[in-house]
């Protein structure tokens, strides 16, 4: 193992044990709250920078696959009474397919065209499932909580250090892929996807790898939502704001590097908590939206491109 | 039940709806189809002309369609800085223009919605006109006029828009721009210039558009997610830049709208479009009367 994979498991264990221990000491709902939306976002921006940020194929559908996953835990709950594990679990094994079905896309288009379908995705399944009477139509669906397992001794904190398991998991793929053959290939198909096939890059494959993963860990994070919210419906479960927000905080924290999104989703993340409870939720999408262009004008490479380029004029003298 | 009676009736409708979506969706037919800029934006701003509209008409009860006429210098300002920004920003840096011009134009769209919620809130708002809420019987068919004065207004303007691009300099200037740029360079024509005037235009075009929109149903905020799939599959369906093309693509989008609505019931018509859009970027992404190849 190389010396940043074991400073990077390190960190890891740390974050998680750090997230255990405050679940036992920390007496006050509200961090767990707030701090569940937060690492949500999180996870949710690193899934979606495996395809948008690597490959470059921007997915406007991640409240697709956030409120699939959603869904899929009402189901699971409502038909079965599944535990939690299997909830996320079948959530992420729908996602996979969803994703495949959306490489599958990116076969015919590119660009705009994948965009707009991904759009047009989430509009379609959230129609199918307002439409499914099953699990609540419309007009939504109420959920009961389960008592919590040991060692945690509320529902809200189990979530929470659920939430951060599935942060640490997505970190580690998206990490693994950057340094692996499979980020230099999907790099080089973002660059030039003709000159990549050209070269013998296997793009076929890695497009479809990077959907499915990516949409594998969108769907996985939607999963507790519904134990969280205990209540859900097709109107916010697949609320664009949700591929807005993802959106914003990758490309603001910079898809470069696997740390550019954590960047960008707990800037962003706390941010919006803070707006949000101390103004109003329109300031804070207001806010949002501002960052969003700013940074897509202004500093294109986000906050890790900023950094890079202040380490590279101080190694060339010029601060 | 199904009756032809019915049929009919959601046929006749359908086709006025087309002819309104179309009209919604010209201004998207120049700027995506012609210019090739992923205007996401273009339904947001729709939606914005429509709060204008509903803001003259409320205060100063000026007429839906003049309140429309009278924003478009101020749409055809708004489309001049909008398409400057862009290019400055995205075209002319070249590489991953893509990616980032739509993350641009979503974040505007995004803006625009919540600077509407914020000024008028997120009700739905509506316009008083002398048209509005009566309709025209036709035999057992009911039209109400206010889809009437959208579908003139609409097939007016679509026509207008087509002799604007065949037959005056500027207009075969646009075109020329689209087919190829390089050669517009080389006559000592600036392609920039002429693509900034054309989606002014497209712009422009959009006040009227959004009169019509809040003549035929109320608006709010969000409305414009729900035309982002109308507009866009529109404009896919014609083949880009096919202006005649808009028109009939959106009759069939109306019609298709129209008949599932009066079959299956509202909550499946925001699926429509949208679920079309998929299937035609799949089965024959350049559209019905494409350019490209």
């Amino acid at each position: 193992m190389k010396r940043s994979s074991i400073a990077f498991w390190i960190g890891a264990v740390v974050f998680l044990a750090a997230v255990l221990v405050m679940t036992q000491v920390v007496g006050n709902q509200y961090p767990f709250f707030a701090g569940y939306v937060i690492l949500q976002s999180i996870a949710l921006a690193v899934a979606w920078s495996i395809l948008g940020g690597y490959a470059g194929y921007v997915n406007f559908g991640t409240s697709a696959f956030y409120g699939v996953g959603v869904y899929a835990s009402v189901f699971m709950v409502s038909a079965f009474g599944a535990p939690l594990p299997v909830q996320i679990l079948t959530g992420a094994a729908i996602g996979a397919l969803m994703g495949l079905a959306l490489g599958l896309l990116t076969l015919r288009m590119q660009g705009i065209f994948f965009s707009i379908a991904t759009i047009a995705l989430t509009i379609v399944i959230e129609t199918t499932i307002t439409n499914w009477r099953y699990v609540g139509g419309a007009a939504g669906i109420q959920i009961q909580r389960p008592a919590a397992t040991s060692p945690f001794d509320n529902y809200v904190q189990m979530l929470f250090f659920v939430q951060a398991v599935l942060v640490v998991v997505a970190v580690a793929i998206s990490r693994y892929i950057q340094n692996s053959w499979v980020g230099r290939g999907l790099q080089a198909l973002r660059d030039d996807e003709l000159a990549a096939e050209c070269t013998g890059v296997p793009t076929l494959r890695l497009k479809l790898l990077a959907c499915v993963i990516s949409g594998a860990l969108m769907c996985a994070v939607g999963a507790p939502a519904a134990m969280y919210l205990q209540y859900a419906d097709p109107g916010s479960a697949f609320n664009l704001n949700y591929s807005v927000t993802t959106l914003a905080m990758a490309l603001i924290g910079g898809t470069a590097h696997w740390a550019g999104p954590i960047i960008g989703a707990i800037l962003l993340g706390t941010t919006q908590q803070l707006l949000t409870v101390t103004i109003s939720s329109e300031v804070n999408l207001l806010v949002l939206g501002l960052m969003l262009v700013l940074f897509v004008v202004g500093a294109p490479e986000g906050i890790v491109g900023l950094i890079h380029k202040l380490r590279g004029n101080r190694k060339e003298g010029k601060i | 039940m199904f009756s032809l009676d019915l049929l009919l009736d959601a046929v006749v409708i359908g086709v006025l709806l087309g002819c309104f979506y179309g009209a919604v969706s010209l201004g998207l037919s120049v700027s995506f189809g012609l210019l090739d800029v992923p205007h996401v934006a273009h339904p947001a701003f729709l939606v914005l002309a429509s709060y204008a509209v509903y803001f003259l008409n409320e205060n100063y009860a000026i007429d839906p369609l003049v309140a429309g006429l009278l924003i478009t210098p101020i749409f055809f300002l708004l489309g001049l800085v909008a398409y400057r920004l862009y290019y400055e920003t995205f075209e002319k840096r070249g590489s991953d223009a893509d990616v980032r011009g739509i993350a641009f134009f979503f974040g505007i769209a995004f803006i625009i919605e919540v600077l509407i919620i914020l000024q008028f809130g997120v009700d739905q708002r509506s316009v008083t006109a002398a048209y509005i809420g009566k309709a025209w019987r036709l035999g057992d068919i009911r039209i109400p006029y206010r889809l009437l004065v959208a579908f003139a207004v609409a097939t007016a303007m679509t026509m207008l828009l087509t002799l604007y691009l065949s037959r005056t300099f500027m207009g075969r200037a646009i075109r020329a721009v689209a087919q190829d740029q390089e050669a517009l360079r080389l006559m000592g024509a600036n392609p920039v210039k002429v693509k900034q005037w054309a989606f002014g235009i497209a712009t422009a075009v959009l006040g009227i558009a959004g009169a019509l929109l809040i003549i035929v149903a109320p608006v709010d905020p969000t409305l414009d997610r729900a035309y982002i799939g109308r507009t866009f599959c529109i404009v896919v369906m014609a083949g880009l830049g096919s202006l005649g093309g808009t028109l009939v693509a959106a009759i069939i989008l109306g019609v298709a709208e129209s008949i599932v609505l009066t079959l299956f019931g509202a909550s499946w018509a925001p699926a429509i479009s949208f679920a079309m859009l998929l299937g035609i970027l799949a089965v024959r992404p350049q559209g019905l009367f494409g350019r490209r190849s």
